[in-house]
Formats: structure tokens, sequence, C-alpha cells
């Protein structure tokens, strides 16, 4: 997909006069429509004028998960749902007629690894964007980063929220998004009034924890009768257990991640605390986390999240089979997946839109960027705030790992700095 | 909340400090009798234990795929299994690097750390990243109800017999075996003991093997626990340590004594505590205590 008229195009705006960005914007807008109509890509050096890997014929984007370390369970799934969609925008004909190359780099559940990495792809490898990050710890270690150098993140996790950067697209939920409405549907459903709140001892659990127990407290007019906190990959939860059954409340609220998962559950089974008898809601485990914890120690328990892979609609049903073929019958998708899934979609869309790759456009045309593919419904990103606009959906899980959505909301607006929950 | 209700919580939070107790013991014995009794620092002490704990798995994933009638008893099978696998390693990094280097105890720390992490990535490219569980029978899981209100669970109960049997098999083969004579002698002696005709070589190797057996077997009873993944071994590691540095190293008695030790305080001081503060509160009181007896709970009593 070679320009011929490269240099036409290119010449007549290389002067600096205020006029030539208005023009070259507008020639960009006709140029992206050509596009469209030719699946012939525009010249690189209209697309491209901050020095990205751009070329005639490719575009390099970068991928920053965790590959290897404690992290390694629950994003490899989104590192498997930005391939896929890579792979199906580069089969449809690329992103303004170029194909996508993907630099893959391991964050290795370090923090500071995760920064060095967003560096390397920002400044050596000069990536037109990057999908990555999971826990929030990693996506705050690299925010200074993005914004320095002014590179462009796809962020698929739901997160605790009160941030909000020209240079990160959230393509999870926030967490009033995902915590309010669930909570509200627990309240009605199980007449709760009893919390206690669990969680892994980094930012995302404590802030969701902070908007929960506000939302429980001032909302809800119930309580919070305990609320702590376990290292990362703590094994150990029979003191825990213990204190939830001195304290019977209505309802475990956790967001325990990662390998602790596993423990968590079983000991809570061996523990004889099971869906009959207590009512535990999450917001940490997807079907991903469900493989490794086993169906049968969850079976019963709620998750809130904005997508399940049982969810009947056409969108998820080829998307499942896309993913399914991919990476193998066995292989399951949770919302972070479904979420990574989005990213480059939405950037393929935004990119067009701006008919540029340069990232101060791209954040500048994300704004109502629509997404009617997504596997979850329907997304579109806010006018303002960069986050995405999503239902939330209750899902009960099943001995088989898989869950049944009970309960879908309206379209929640994104509100990442919720008044009142902080 | 009623007194019975109460009394319940109280037995069953003193089971959570037992089981805890003997989780780190599993984790400290082996590496107890390496750096104890051979003076050997095997930082991959934790790698030895994932073996354990992906044998398991293996053993698991074959059993559900071609024989599911065993799969209630493959679990005993599993744990020898480990043994030997990881007992076998440990020979061969003794024959192949360990006892090249007894006159260099700094140069065994980095060279068992890289070692740790030549293993690490092995199990990686073997079995993935992602953190595996194998299938447990159905009689390890639930709980033992001797009560309405309490509930013992029986992976807890497992392990901690398992703990028992292992130092007392431990125990006895130190102080009542021929063998474990001579691995003693050749501790206090080694000139003395190679110059009576124990080949000190061999108890070597025996005995490091055996200590990496015995953190295979860890590694599998864990499995009931947790999940492994390929760096789980370096989870482990740091609680291994401190039971056997805490205890006094070159002590099997103290590392009894260490584990309980760190085990009570830990889950006493989380559940009066929380969870994070009640780690923080228990390295402290290590810390403090390792202030004013730096040698450890038991220090070995050697004349210099």
């Amino acid at each position: 997909m070679k320009m011929k008229d490269a240099s036409i195009m290119a010449s007549p705006h290389k002067g600096n006069h205020p006029g030539s960005r208005l023009l070259l914007g507008l020639l960009t807008a006709v140029a992206g429509l050509t596009v469209s109509l030719h699946a012939e890509g525009p010249p690189t050096a209209q697309v491209n004028t901050t020095g990205l890997a751009v070329t005639d014929t490719t575009v390099t984007v970068g991928q920053l998960h965790s590959a290897t370390g404690t992290m390694a369970i629950s994003e490899t799934g989104s590192i498997q749902a930005e391939q896929l969609a890579i792979d199906q925008i580069n089969a449809a004909g690329g992103v303004l007629g170029r194909q996508i190359k993907v630099i893959k780099e391991d964050g290795a559940s370090d923090w500071p690894t995760f920064a060095e990495k967003a560096k390397k792809l920002l400044v050596k490898d000069k990536v037109a964007s990057v999908f990555g990050c999971w826990t929030s710890a990693s996506r705050k270690a690299v925010l200074p980063v993005f914004e320095k150098e002014n590179g462009m993140l796809y962020y698929p996790t739901f997160y605790e929220g009160l941030e909000q950067s020209k240079n990160v697209i959230y393509t999870g939920q926030e967490a009033t998004q995902q915590i309010i409405a669930g909570l509200d549907w627990i309240a009605k459903e199980k007449k709760a009034k009893t919390f206690y709140l669990i969680g892994s001892d980094y930012i995302w659990p404590r802030t969701s924890n902070k908007i929960a127990r506000k939302h429980i407290e001032n909302v809800l007019k119930g309580t919070v009768v305990g609320e702590e906190y376990y290292a990362l990959g703590h094994t150990q939860f029979g003191s825990l257990i213990n204190k939830i059954k001195l304290k019977k409340p209505d309802v475990i609220y956790a967001i325990v991640v990662g390998g602790s998962n596993v423990s968590f559950y079983k000991q809570l089974k061996a523990a004889g605390i099971t869906s009959d008898k207590q009512t535990l809601l999450t917001i940490s485990v997807t079907e991903d986390e469900v493989l490794g914890i086993g169906g049968e120690n969850l079976t019963g328990f709620y998750s809130a999240m904005k997508y399940f892979q049982s969810q009947d609609n056409p969108n998820n049903a080829a998307f499942v089979k896309a993913f399914k073929d991919k990476y193998g019958e066995k292989s399951v998708i949770g919302d972070v997946t479904q979420a990574g899934y989005l990213g480059p979609w939405l950037w393929k869309a935004t990119v067009e839109k701006a008919g540029s790759f340069d990232v101060d456009k791209i954040a500048a045309a994300s704004s109502g960027v629509e997404f009617k593919g997504a596997p979850e419904g329907y997304v579109r990103i806010h006018d303002t705030n960069h986050h995405l606009w999503s239902k939330l959906r209750i899902g009960q899980w099943g001995a088989d790992g898989q869950a049944k959505v009970l309960y879908e909301s309206g379209l929640i607006e994104p509100d990442p700095f919720p008044k009142g929950y902080q | 909340m009623n007194i019975q209700e109460l009394w319940s919580i109280f037995i069953m939070q003193g089971f959570a400090g037992i089981s805890l107790f003997s989780v780190l013991l599993l984790m400290g014995l082996g590496l107890a009798l390496i750096f104890g009794q051979m003076g050997v620092i095997n930082m991959a002490h934790g790698e030895f234990m994932a073996l354990g704990a992906y044998t398991t798995y293996l053993c698991s994933s074959l059993v559900q795929d071609h024989a599911p009638a065993l799969l209630p008893v493959y679990f005993p099978i599993a744990i020898v299994l480990a043994f030997i696998l990881s007992a076998l390693l440990g020979a061969l990094v003794e024959w192949g690097m360990i006892r090249h280097l007894y006159k260099r105890p700094l140069d065994t720390l980095l060279a068992t750390w890289g070692l740790s992490l030549i293993l690490q990535q092995t199990y990686r490219s073997i079995f993935g990243a992602r953190e595996v569980t194998p299938t447990l029978p159905e009689w390890l899981m639930g709980s033992f109800k001797p009560t309405d209100s309490i509930d013992i669970p029986i992976n807890g109960v497992f392990v901690l017999l398992l703990a028992g049997a292992v130092t007392a098999g431990l125990m006895v083969f130190m102080f009542k075996t021929a063998f474990g004579l001579r691995l003693r002698a050749t501790v206090q002696n080694r000139l003395m003991s190679g110059a009576v005709g124990i080949n000190t070589k061999m108890v070597d190797r025996m005995a490091f093997s055996i200590g990496c057996g015995i953190a295979g077997i860890a590694g599998a009873a864990f499995t009931t626990i947790g999940s492994t993944g390929p760096d789980s071994g370096s989870r482990y590691i740091v609680d291994a340590f401190l039971v056997v540095v805490f205890g006094g190293a070159a002590n099997l008695l103290g590392s009894l004594a260490s584990a309980f030790g760190i085990a009570q305080a830990q889950s006493i001081l989380e559940f009066f505590l929380e969870g994070t503060k009640g780690k923080v509160a228990t390295l402290l009181f290590i810390v403090v205590v390792l202030m004013f007896r730096p040698q450890g709970l038991f220090p070995s009593k050697v004349r210099s």
C-alpha cells in the first residue's frame, strides 16, 4: 500500500505560518476519507509529524503487560485479546492503510520495570501507542513516563478512578461504574446491611473500598464491620476467615487479586463459608481468575463486571469464537480481556477520525468515539474524561467457571472524580 | 454471639495458628538441614518447592486425562514423586555445582541464586506464566466439623500431619540411624570424620539431596493451600529463611520453635490487628528478638 502522491501532498505544508496547521488538519480529514474509500494510506509525513515509528506500510505499537510474575495469571488474557484485535485490524487493511507491528515488553509484575519498559517503548522504539498495564500500581508507575514523553496508553483494567490524563484512554470501568451499581443491587436483592471489605494491599483495592465504604455508609445506610488488606501473593487467610465468622457480615465484599485469589476462595470453602450461607460480591474475579481458583470453589458467589463471556449478543458470539479459534477451545475470556480487545479498535477508530497518528491529535479526537462492535455491546469514549460509557452486570458463578448474568444496568457515565466519595 | 460461638472461634483461630506453623515448618526444614548442617545457603530452595508443586500438578493432569478413577488416591503418590524428583535434582546440583564451592560459602549464595533464576525460567518455559493448581482429591477439600459451629479445614489438617511426619522422620534419621551419626560427625569435624573412614563427600551429597527432597514435599503439600507459578519459589524463600535464621541456623529444634513462634505471632496479630499490620508487627518482633539474640533462638554451641 504505497502512496503515489506522497510528495505532492506533503510539500506545500512545510511552512510554519499559523494557517498551515488548520489547513493540514483539513487536508488530513480529507485524506482520512480517501483512506476509507480506497483502503490506501495517506503519506507518512502527513500522518506522523512527531517522529513516531510509522512508515508508508507499517505502524509500530507497543504492548506492555506482565507475562511473568504474580500478575501473569490475570494479564495473559489482555495480551491475547489485544493481539487478536490487532490481527483482525491488520486482516481488514490496517490503520490508515498501514499494517500494525507490535513490540511486546514484559513488565514482570514489577512496577519499576513497567516504567523502564514504557520509557524504552516511547523513547527508543517510538511506538505510536501502547496497549498495556493491568494493576493501578503499574499504571501509576508508567503515567509520568507517558506524560513526559507524550505517549498514548490504552489501559484495559477496571480501576479505582481518581485519575484522568491526556495520555491515557481507560477502556475498563472506573470505580463508581463498577462499585456503586453493584452495591445497590446486592443491598436491594439481599437486604444487606453489614459489609466486610477485604482487599489486596495496593491502591486499587484500597481506593475502591473507600468508595464502597462511603456508598455503604452514606447512601445505603449500612455498616462496614471490617476492612482489611493482605500483601499481594499472601496465601494464609485463616485468621481473616475466623474474623468473618465472628462478625457475620451480610456481604463479604472482596477485592483480592492475583495468586492470592486461589488461596482465599479455597480456604473460604474449606472453612465452610459457601454461597448457601454467605453472600459474597467481588469486583476482582473474572473468568480468567476462576480458571485458577476452580469454579467449584466459587459456586454461587457474585462478581460485578461490565462483561461476562456468557453474554448473549452477536458481537460477543463472533468475539468468543475468534478468540477460541486462536487460543484454543479451553481458553476463557474475562472482563479485562474484553476491555483489552477494545483498545486497538478504539485506537484505530480514533486515528482514522483524527487522520493522524500524532498523539496530540488522537487525544483530542477521542471525544465521543464509538465502538459498536464491542463484545460487551456498545461503548463510547466520554466527551471530556477519556473513560468509557458502559453498563454494569452482575454474574453468578457456576461450577463450570462461567457466570450467569443476573442483572444489567443502563449505560453508566464514567465519573473518575466522584463528588462525595473521596 | 454467645459464649459457645466465641469458644468455637477461639478453637478455629488456634488451629489457624497451628496450620500456619506447619506450613512454615515444612518450608524451613529442608533449608535448616542444608544451611544448618552443611553451611550452604541454598537460595534455590524455593524453586525446589516449586518443583514439588509442579510435580503434583503434572500428576494431577496425567491422572485426570488418563485414569480419572485414580483421582482420589494419586495425591500421596504425587508427594512421594515430588520428594524423589527434588532429591534427584538436589543430588545433581550438589555434584555439578555445590561440591566445588564448599570452601567458598559466599559463592554458593551467588551460584544457588543463579540456579534459582535458571529454574524459574525453566518452569516458565515448560508450564507457562500462568499460575496452576492441581485438581485435588475431594477428600482433601471441605472441612471437618466436630460441632456445628467449628470448621477445621481438612487440607490444614493434612499439611499439619505431613509436617509432623516429615519432622519425626528427619529426627529419627538424624539421631537414630548410622547415616545421621555420620552426618553429625562430619558437621562437627570433617577432617577427623574422613580419617575414621566416613565418606564425607557422600554424606554431603545425601544431606543436600534430602534437604531438597523435603522442599519438594513442602511444595507438593502447598498445592492444597495456594496456586503455583514459576516464581512461587521466590515468595516461599523469604519465609523459609525467616524460620531458619530466627531459630538459630544449626538447630532443628530451633527451627521448630521459631516456626511455632512466628506462626502464632502472625496469626494472633492478624486476628487482632489486620492483615498487613499483623505482618509488619510480626517482622518487627523478629527484628527486635534478633537484635538481642543475633544467633537466633537456639544458637549452636560450637567451640571455635
